[in-house]
């Protein structure tokens, strides 16, 4: 196959990449360039899109011996992906950027530009593997359960699923640095990334304040009494707890947690964690990774659902609700789950297999 | 795999006899500047070489300062002359130089204005690669009592146009302003002669005619004085500092008098190979055009827009067939930018974006070009299918 690697400069993607050649396929390297002004994001080692990871990516595809060249998909990251999650927080909401840039960027606009110029389709250094089963390609959990990310990847549908290659599924991060300093990469050592590459100083809460404003509202209590003030609604999170700065202790004595979050008002709700518990979830555009769920509400499907990267998988029932254009997934906890913050991802797992996702409308 | 190499204008491969030449000198130990018999030996080869040069290029030899590149003999041109024609008269701050320069020169003069309050000013060029010369006239005219100096390069090196040097030696001879051209994509491919240009400076390099990297000159009227980059043991006339590079010079020299006996054949033989090219482009990509060509242009560099197409497609997709071209610029971390000699010329930015560079040397063959006809087609038909896709 002709194939289009993906590489950031880190150690997986040139891993993968000296995998993919190796099996006999025909390899191009390619590093995203996602910043007008590649200084603009973090610098060393901590993420990604700086100078120095073009280099280290340009390096690896020197090593394996595959051309490189880079991609300019800043446009279409900041539209997909920076404003998205400007967007998603300024309607109280808690986007994941990494699965919309998978979604976006990835797998949508470097997959169909590959696929535009005569590739198969597109290789990264996710952790995550495909197998086939009735000529269609399904997605299921890596080996490795620490580095797992099939959970960013419950973007893709069937189509993208066709396009998309992960050579590292099967094996456990260790032994991918490991095999990186066989082959004499020398990014074998580099550090993981972490965080959100476009936020440079790691610094959440401030790179949103810059952008949306800090304008102070009030922290109140359930019953809607004024117990406290915030610089910006949107740097709290569902379920958090801690940085509230609450002077006026909850009668009952319990730790409060952040609820709810009402942008409109610039509002933020705390609780006790009782008040946290839900069990039904609705999740708006679902993204089916593979066969569309046959199951309707008349008789819901049993699974599994994760709702953070690198959370939990809880057993549950789920089924479509369709309606005309609209549709949804409704899913029901077996036990209920805490701190569930609308914008995130709901994935649906049928033991190891994604069997889809969406993005977490309203809870109950 | 074919591999055919349409790159000449980045750097050319070296011909057998700067080869030769180079491995033969650089067997010889001694460094010129010594006293001994061994620095005797390989500085007597130094200056046979300097002075073979300075017969091609019409030079005196005592004007040519050997540098490490031609990037070295532009910045110490632009910075050596601002610097010393300020010091002179402080009211000469400012710095003109054409549009579409080489980054070689566009950037040390940037620098100057950042870093030292010059104040740059372009001279427009036309859609077919010319620059106005009634522009610089009247700016001559106006403000010719602050301008430190004058760069215009001889044949740009993304589109192939040759510029009237000779003009705006004339206009600059008014006020007396100095000019320096950049020639490195001159030498070679059309005959030069600093003396008849007139100029007070030149630049020119090895590595563009066949000879080895990392050499380069600067031509600098005799008489004159500059301020110097590198500080050193004042090897080149105290303008230059640094060992001299006695095999690269020689082997330069080599390469450029072999060029010089060949320029007509190989030039004859170089527009063939592009009338060819043009030919089946002609033939597979009727919508093609042809950027900046006025009655004043080389055949070796040839600039082409692909309508529909984004050029690091095109590349790319050159690449894969085994064909060498090449786009406008790459910034520091290798993102593709739209060429500013292209957009100096007026074009969009789409426009820029589209175009490739194709450069032929005289190693370049009928068959080379029979072989991209046969590639063009699919890569033009999936370039655009890649267009269509991101838009």
């Amino acid at each position: 196959m002709k194939l289009i690697a993906a590489m950031s400069g880190g150690v997986d993607s040139a891993v993968a990449a000296a995998r993919a050649k190796e099996a006999g396929h025909d390899v191009i390297g390619v590093h995203l360039a996602l910043s007008k002004n590649p200084k603009k994001y973090r610098s060393g080692a901590r993420g990604c899109c700086t100078i120095e990871d073009a280099h280290d990516a340009r390096r690896a595809a020197d090593l394996i011996g595959i051309p490189f060249y880079i991609w300019d998909m800043s446009d279409e990251f900041h539209e997909g992906v920076v404003e998205n999650f400007l967007s998603e927080y300024a309607a109280g909401r808690t986007p994941n950027p990494c699965l919309r840039c998978n979604e976006k960027i990835k797998f949508a606009a470097v997959l169909d530009r590959a696929r535009a110029m005569g590739f198969d389709g597109v290789v990264t250094g996710h952790y995550a593997q495909m197998r086939e089963s009735d000529g269609e390609r399904l997605m299921y959990r890596a080996k490795d359960p620490g580095k797992d990310q099939s959970y960013v990847l419950a973007v893709l549908n069937r189509e993208q699923l066709r396009g998309a290659f992960f050579p590292l599924g099967d094996t456990k991060k260790e032994d991918v640095r490991r095999e990186a300093e066989s082959r004499g990469l020398s990014v074998a050592k580099k550090p993981d990334s972490h965080d959100i590459c476009f936020v440079p100083s790691g610094d959440n809460a401030g790179w949103l304040r810059e952008r949306l404003g800090s304008d102070v509202g009030s922290i109140v209590d359930e019953s809607g009494n004024k117990i406290g003030e915030h610089k910006g609604a949107y740097t709290y999170t569902v379920g958090q707890r801690r940085g509230l700065g609450l002077t006026v202790p909850d009668p009952t004595g319990e730790p409060r947690y952040v609820l709810k979050i009402e942008p409109v008002t610039n509002t933020v709700v705390v609780g006790t964690k009782d008040s946290l518990a839900i069990s039904r979830i609705v999740g708006e555009k679902p993204i089916w990774c593979g066969p569309v769920s046959e199951a309707y509400a008349q008789s819901p499907a049993r699974g599994l659902v994760q709702v953070r990267a690198h959370g939990q998988a809880h057993p549950c029932s789920y089924y479509r609700d369709v309606d005309g254009e609209n549709e949804r997934l409704i899913i029901t906890t077996d036990q209920p789950i805490f701190g569930l913050a609308t914008g995130q991802g709901a994935v649906v797992y049928d033991g190891e297999r994604v069997v889809g996702s969406a993005t977490i409308a309203e809870t109950a | 795999m074919t591999r055919v190499y349409f790159d000449n204008a980045a750097t050319t491969p070296i011909s057998g006899v700067a080869l030769a030449a180079y491995e033969a000198q650089i067997r010889k130990t001694g460094n010129p500047s010594s006293l001994h018999g061994f620095g005797r030996e390989v500085r007597k080869d130094l200056e046979s070489a300097r002075e073979s040069l300075a017969s091609i290029i019409g030079s005196h030899s005592s004007e040519i300062v050997f540098t490490g590149s031609g990037t070295e003999a532009d910045n110490l041109a632009i910075k050596g002359i601002f610097w010393h024609r300020k010091r002179e008269n402080s009211k000469r701050n400012v710095i003109v130089i054409s549009a579409f320069e080489h980054h070689a020169v566009l950037d040390p003069t940037r620098w100057l204005a950042d870093n030292d309050g010059a104040e740059v000013i372009e001279i427009p060029v036309s859609k077919s690669g010319k620059i106005d010369l009634d522009f610089l006239a009247s700016l001559v005219r106006t403000r010719g009592d602050e301008i430190a100096l004058i760069s215009v390069m001889h044949i740009n090196n993304e589109i192939g146009t040759i510029q009237p040097i000779r003009e705006v030696v004339d206009i600059a001879d008014e006020k007396m302003i100095p000019v320096h051209t950049d020639a490195v994509q001159s030498l070679g491919k059309v005959e030069i002669s600093f003396a008849q240009l007139g100029v007070f400076a030149m630049t020119i390099s090895a590595h563009k005619v066949g000879g080895p990297v990392g050499v380069g000159a600067l031509i600098l009227r005799k008489g004159i004085e500059i301020t110097p980059l590198l500080h050193g043991g004042g090897q080149e006339r105290d303008i230059r500092s640094g060992t001299f590079n006695a095999p690269g010079i020689v082997s330069f020299v080599a390469a450029t008098q072999a060029a010089e006996r060949d320029r007509e054949k190989n030039s004859a033989h170089v527009k063939k190979l592009r009338d060819a090219f043009l030919q089946s482009l002609r033939e597979s990509v009727p919508d093609f055009w042809i950027n900046g060509e006025n009655d004043s242009h080389i055949p070796a560099i040839t600039n082409i827009g692909f309508p529909g197409t984004e050029s690091d497609s095109l590349l790319l997709l050159f690449d894969s067939e085994g064909i060498a071209c090449s786009t406008g610029s790459a910034c520091s971390a290798g993102v593709q930018q739209p060429s500013h000699v292209l957009l100096a010329l007026g074009l969009s930015e789409k426009e820029a974006r589209s175009s490739l560079r194709f450069s032929f040397g005289p190693q370049n063959s009928m068959s080379d070009i029979e072989y991209f006809a046969t590639c063009i087609p699919r890569v033009i038909e999936r370039a655009r299918a890649a267009y269509k896709a991101s838009a």
